[in-house]
């Protein structure tokens, strides 16, 4: 590799030929400023459209000044990032920038979290010297995720995310000049255009322009309301990151310390997701079993691969784009759509609590499980399954809302029978975490031996599309894996090509899975943030007793007791689902 | 939006011209062009199909579609009226016409009347500066245009 030679604030550096002023200066301490410009390393994403200009610095002898993030190096630069010319230019910049946004920093949603406010803090903004024209488009509200472009700055990150990663194409710049935003085709809302709520676009937001649909409001009334009994389930991937919220270091694990704060926050039941992540297990695991010896029999209308279906992003994803496929996927619930009916259906029942009278709530790293709770079919007389979805973010707020220290509570027991759960309930938060976990427990069922080395190591990682052959006793299993929606689409291609060598995929539709999600802490681009959460929940699946799904004591009293047996009536009925075709008519109306 | 029903013919000639540019996706504004000649105007269901024949989104078609000014999801009237406000035509009062055309059909320039009668839009120079300020009606040529002059020149459309 070619290297070259420069200096930058008078201090030299020798970096790779085509590296960027800004990662060459990064690589000797010099952290140049950046708005537009986002990074997740190690994960193939980038946005440096070099719009805002922030990251301006001096090179000698060049006439104007030049965008950090997106001007090469060359042999001999020299670079000054902090010169008098360019703190000044970059105020300017900053200032302009600011002229037309709204200044409701003390009521707005990502107040403390936003980082036009964090760069205004940075470079001393004490005024707003110019005062520009306000834009004034219309608030779009959808199931899961609010726009509020009036305070998008242009930077273009939700729409990288939303094309490139994700392929979902909802979001694009449209319009020129002032009247320019980010929007939807037509500038319709967002809940006409195909949008899988995956909520990348939030996560990524330096801004509030783009927020998730706060339902704290709404529970905070339930646990008021004394006539309720107010259930909560928790999503294995919030355990590894709410912790953020409260200074912790990421990976730290607080699953004791948020079940005493649910607990404190009023809650009659704390369950955990994680025991119906291991009843999905059951159903999803019986369902590739059931699907793979009618192949193996000869059966030419099996569809195989069999793919997942716990992510619910994902779900819309295939809804809109691979309707062809409907009959692919496993007709599996998620984990928070079985979780609902077991707790209405079994628990409430068994206590003498009229559905309507229990209140369920789900913590989840996602914003898409905003809009699944909603869905019509998981609703009886209008009763939701799941009532509300709160983010991991929302909860940490209703944590600080209630005066909790969390810091300082001790380590709790989630409550039974809803809320016992394995290793492999615990592994759905990563990406090849849901398949390692139907894996475990397919393996005994399929060959009725025991599994001796739980870990799948060669299902983990984060690499985009992986690939491993699994030996079910002699049997090779071919399984595939998918993370962010982009990559699935090219696994779902060569389905729909018929090319698919695969038994079994599975897909989540953020990038690293669940604990990259939508609702999680903001990252501001740290991919080791993510990294760090899945290394933490490997350590909560190593630290679990029971690690496979079907030895989970209470799973199997609930099917001795209530279901009967994996893809049995019941289970039809309470924990599996039907898909709709969205691809037609999204944006024009009849 | 109410949906429209573009023309099957129109459509299927669309597709030939996709073909002609290999339906690859950085040839999204040629497409465009010819879109436009073809059907006059870019409809959401027009944009639809040519997302669908490049294999590109939606949105970003309507990006592109709302980002250059040539581009129009309006569909012109049946006497499209331009008005030039070319230096000559402008010192010789155009704007004062304009502004009486947009009273007269209660609509601003880019916009179609409720009937499709009537388009407005504005040019630059027809090379007629003798006759400023000029207006033109489909391809007739109507110079030293008045305020005053404008009704005469709608109501000769209008019977």
């Amino acid at each position: 590799m070619e290297m070259v030679k420069l200096t930058i604030d008078g201090k030299m550096v020798e970096v790779e030929k085509d590296t960027t002023i800004l990662k060459a200066a990064k690589t000797i301490g010099i952290d140049i400023p950046t708005l537009c410009y986002f990074q997740l390393k190690d994960m193939n994403i980038e946005n440096r459209p070099g719009g805002c200009r922030i990251c301006v610095v001096e090179v000698v002898g060049r006439r104007n000044l030049a965008p950090a993030c997106s001007t090469n190096v060359s042999k001999d630069m020299v670079v000054n990032t902090h010169s008098i010319r360019v703190l000044n230019a970059r105020r300017t910049v900053l200032e302009l920038i600011l002229s037309d946004h709204p200044a409701e920093c003390l009521t707005c949603a990502k107040s403390g979290y936003c980082e036009l406010q964090t760069m205004a803090q940075q470079l001393g903004v004490r005024e707003l010297p110019f005062q520009g024209e306000q834009s004034t488009y219309r608030k779009d509200t959808s199931p899961a995720i609010i726009r509020d472009v009036d305070k998008c700055i242009m930077c273009r990150r939700c729409e990288m995310m939303c094309n490139d990663v994700q392929t979902v194409g909802a979001l694009s710049a449209v319009n020129r000049g002032f009247m320019a935003v980010v929007a939807p085709a037509f500038e319709m809302n967002l809940e006409k255009s195909p949008c899988t709520y995956c909520g990348q676009c939030v996560s990524v937001c330096p801004t509030g322009a783009l927020t998730e649909v706060d339902h704290s409001r709404n529970v905070i009334n339930a646990l008021a309301d004394p006539a309720k009994t107010v259930v909560v389930q928790t999503a294995p991937a919030v355990r590894a990151a709410l912790g953020e919220e409260f200074g912790l270091a990421p990976g730290t694990l607080v699953t004791g310390k948020m079940v005493a704060a649910l607990r404190r926050l009023g809650f009659n039941y704390v369950f955990d997701t994680d025991f119906a992540a291991d009843l999905t297990i059951m159903e999803e695991g019986s369902e590739l079993l059931d699907r793979l010896t009618r192949y193996l029999k000869g059966d030419k209308t099996v569809k195989l691969p069999i793919l997942t279906s716990c992510c619910p992003g994902w779900v819309n994803f295939f809804e809109h784009n691979f309707p062809d496929l409907m009959d692919v996927p496993s007709t599996a619930k998620s984990p928070q759509q079985m979780f609902g009916p077991i707790a209405k259906e079994y628990f409430g029942k068994k206590l003498g609590i009229d559905r309507k009278n229990m209140i369920v709530v789900s913590i989840m790293p996602c914003l898409a499980k905003k809009y699944e709770c909603q869905r019509d079919e998981f609703k009886v007389d209008g009763d939701p399954d799941v009532n509300y979805s709160l983010s991991t973010r929302e909860l940490a707020h209703l944590i600080k809302f209630a005066n909790i220290d969390f810091n300082s509570l001790p380590d709790e027991d989630f409550d039974n029978p809803l809320g016992e759960s394995t290793g492999a309930g615990v592994i759905f938060a990563n990406t090849g975490g849901v398949i390692e976990a139907a894996c475990r427990t397919a393996y005994e069922l399929y060959t009725g031996k025991k599994l001796e080395k739980v870990e799948f190591n060669e299902l983990r990682g984060l690499e985009n599309i992986r690939h491993a052959t699994l030996d079910f006793n002699g049997l090779p299993i071919n399984i595939g894996i998918a993370h962010g929606l982009g990559n699935a689409r090219k696994l779902l291609e060569d389905v729909q090509a018929g090319k698919s060598l695969f038994h079994a995929i599975e897909i989540m539709a953020c990038p690293g899975g669940c604990i990259g999600g939508g609702g999680q802490p903001f990252h501001h681009g740290d991919s080791e943030i993510i990294k760090q959460r899945a290394a933490a929940i490997y350590r909560e699946d190593v630290g679990k007793p029971i690690r496979k799904s079907h030895e989970n004591p209470f799973i199997i009293e609930l099917y001795k007791e209530f279901l009967g047996k994996p893809l049995g009536e019941k289970s039809h009925q309470l924990l599996h689902t039907h898909y709709f075709d969205k691809s037609a008519g999204t944006f024009v109306d009849e | 939006m109410a949906k429209i029903k573009l023309s099957e013919k129109k459509i299927e000639e669309l597709k030939v011209v996709c073909k002609s540019f290999n339906n690859d996706k950085g040839e999204l504004i040629n497409v465009l062009h010819s879109a436009q000649s073809i059907f006059g105007y870019l409809p959401a269901e027009l944009q639809e199909v040519i997302a669908k024949e490049l294999n590109v989104s939606v949105a970003h078609v309507y990006g592109v579609v709302t980002f250059y000014s040539f581009f129009t999801m309006i569909p012109k009237g049946e006497h499209p009226i331009s008005i030039c406000l070319g230096t000559a035509c402008y010192v010789r009062g155009a704007e004062k016409v304009l502004e009486e055309f947009k009273r007269v059909l209660k609509i601003q320039v880019g916009e179609t009347t409720a009937d499709g009668k009537f388009s407005l839009s504005c040019l630059r120079c027809v090379g007629a500066c003798g006759l400023a300020p000029v207006v033109l009606v489909g391809e007739k040529v109507y110079g030293r245009v008045s305020p005053d002059g404008v009704k005469d020149i709608v109501a000769e459309y209008n019977n």
